[in-house]
């Protein structure tokens, strides 16, 4: 019986599909890279690596820290005189590696849980990607102390700038209501983002 | 030689221009310019209808349209398409038909989920069917979609005649140097959707020149401010943002900017916050005398040209100070208001950071 590859999953995802038309390797894509510049990540010897087809050398990159670098700018669509897109690509290989469950071998794959426990506590409870109530300067001491200065006084420097704040109303910063948030739950489930998730934590 | 090259460059942005609908627009907002910069889009709201006499709505409903989780890596797309087709559903409830988004992540979502929409038909249909499933909605794709800056961009000619104040130092008569800064998926994905295309942005070099500065041209320009989505969500990842706004820092520098006008809500916050901790960590401040260079939205730079009070509209809620920018355009506030509750109360004030003056 014919075994289903990585590479027959990876064709099917519409973001192979568009990401990798045919690649000559000029290396654009790296020079206009921010993640490149940053860490050992080059688009272009990823791209020579998903079209060389080659069963092995894809599994090796989907257990890698490598797919997890970029930073999805999509600067190498702009830049690409083959129309590819290299960032396209990585995303569809994100998604095979959680698939398949080989984002367990790389570090930065295993960090994905960490983001996926956050993030989607803030969409699925507060309907919100990032959320006020989930952010200090702990987590992210780049805020500044203006920030420890808001939170302090949250309720009044939010109302001082006309917000909404956990209100049943529109503006900024409203509760959003249950019934979006049950659709919001609804889509995940029904889209697969739910099982995402459960992948996610099966480490 | 360079005299004849510029002023050629310079009209490129004329090849790449889009339709934006004159009036009723249903508003997406942003989950991070709702954080970081939570006055913002009120004002650009307030802009609209009272400045120009414009239908915008806010609608409670609307939820994220997941698009730092889908660029996370975190959820499929097809969960992203029925998101945005829930969005374009509670639109059509509304009754509107033109879409405007006040996040650049969201409109390169909302013009990647149209574009495959288009290309993949199939998608279409399935994201149709999987929106009825779930929440038993159906929706239309609208007939316009765009960013809230273009909105401004737009109706720049008309604001500016209402402006109070000009982007020109009050001393010396000349204009202000002004960075642009265009979030990477407003036209990096799809240059056609984006004024002036990815290689010569003109939506907010157009604000510039409209309002009276001077566009700054640095090697950097086009450089992604480095939010990266999982890399700046991750303590451990957080050294490539910093260092991706770093070097647009460093290359601006030299030319001695008055200010950073942003479209992205997580850019102009990046080009806030990491001038704080490049300060507080390197000791090195890009400003004048020990100050940053202020990063501002393009309805913060509008407001504050029409006269609003800049506490009003939340400039106090930024880390690098704006007090050196609105002393050289002659802006009247009255600095021992800035950190005033409601009414005038007093709720103290932040700590100064060390090194970045305040």
């Amino acid at each position: 019986m014919y075994k289903k590859t990585l590479y027959d999953s990876l064709k099917e995802d519409i973001r192979y599909q568009e990401g990798l038309k045919a690649c000559i390797n000029c290396g654009t894509c790296t020079a206009i890279c921010p993640a490149a510049g940053v860490s050992d990540y080059d688009p272009r010897e990823v791209m020579d690596i998903v079209q060389n087809e080659d069963e092995e050398e894809l599994k090796k990159l989907l257990s890698s820290d490598t797919i997890w670098r970029c930073g999805e700018c999509l600067s190498c669509k702009t830049r690409c005189p083959r129309n590819n897109t290299p960032a396209y690509v990585i995303q569809s290989l994100r998604a095979l590696s959680i698939e398949s469950g080989l984002f367990r071998e790389s570090h930065q794959g295993r960090m994905q849980r960490d983001i996926m426990r956050t993030m989607s506590d803030h969409m699925l409870e507060y309907g919100y990607c990032v959320y006020f109530d989930g952010i200090d300067t702990d987590k992210f001491p780049e805020q500044g102390p203006v920030w420890d200065w808001i939170k302090e006084n949250k309720e009044k420097v939010l109302e001082r700038l006309g917000c909404s704040y956990k209100q049943d109303r529109a503006g900024s910063l409203r509760a959003i209501p249950k019934s979006s948030l049950d659709d919001l739950k609804a889509i995940f489930k029904e889209t697969g983002a739910m099982a995402r998730f459960k992948k996610l934590e099966e480490l | 030689m360079s005299n004849l090259i510029v002023p050629v460059k310079n009209l490129e942005w004329q090849k790449y221009q889009k339709e934006i609908a004159n009036d009723h627009y249903y508003l997406a907002r942003s989950c991070i310019r709702q954080n970081v910069f939570p006055a913002a889009e009120d004002i650009f709201m307030k802009i609209l209808r009272e400045e120009l006499g414009k239908d915008i709505f806010d609608d409670p409903a609307q939820t994220t349209c997941t698009g730092i989780a889908y660029h996370s890596g975190l959820i499929p797309f097809e969960t992203t398409m029925t998101v945005v087709a829930r969005q374009f559903s509670l639109m059509q409830d509304a009754g509107y038909e033109n879409f405007v988004c006040s996040c650049v992540t969201s409109f390169g979502i909302y013009s990647e989920v149209i574009e495959t929409w288009h290309h993949f038909p199939e998608t279409l249909a399935k994201t149709r069917e999987q929106l009825l499933k779930s929440t038993g909605r159906v929706f239309e794709i609208p007939k316009n979609v765009v960013h809230a800056s273009d909105l401004i961009f737009k109706f720049r000619e008309e604001l500016s005649k209402k402006l109070k104040y000009r982007l020109v130092n009050k001393e010396t008569g000349k204009p202000l140097k002004v960075v642009d800064h265009i979030g990477c998926h407003y036209a990096k994905i799809f240059p056609e959707k984006g004024i002036g295309g990815a290689e010569y942005p003109y939506v907010l070099a157009g604000l510039t020149d409209e309002f009276g500065g001077e566009q700054v041209n640095y090697p950097e320009r086009r450089h992604c401010c480095g939010f990266g989505f999982r890399q700046y969500l991750l303590k451990e990842n957080r050294g490539y943002s910093v260092t991706n706004s770093k070097i647009k820092f460093d290359s601006m520098k030299p030319y001695k900017p008055d200010l950073i006008i942003g479209n992205c809500p997580g850019c102009t916050f990046f080009l806030d916050r990491w001038q704080y901790v490049i300060a507080e960590m390197e000791g090195i401040t890009y400003g004048e005398g020990g100050f940053g260079i202020p990063s501002l939205t393009y309805e913060e730079i509008t407001a504050l040209l029409l006269g609003y009070n800049p506490w009003d509209i939340g400039l106090q809620v930024h880390q690098v100070a704006v007090e050196p920018l609105l002393d050289k355009i002659g802006i009247e506030y009255v600095k021992s208001e800035k950190y005033l509750g409601l009414n005038g109360e007093d709720i103290g004030e932040p700590q100064k950071p060390k090194v970045l003056m305040q």
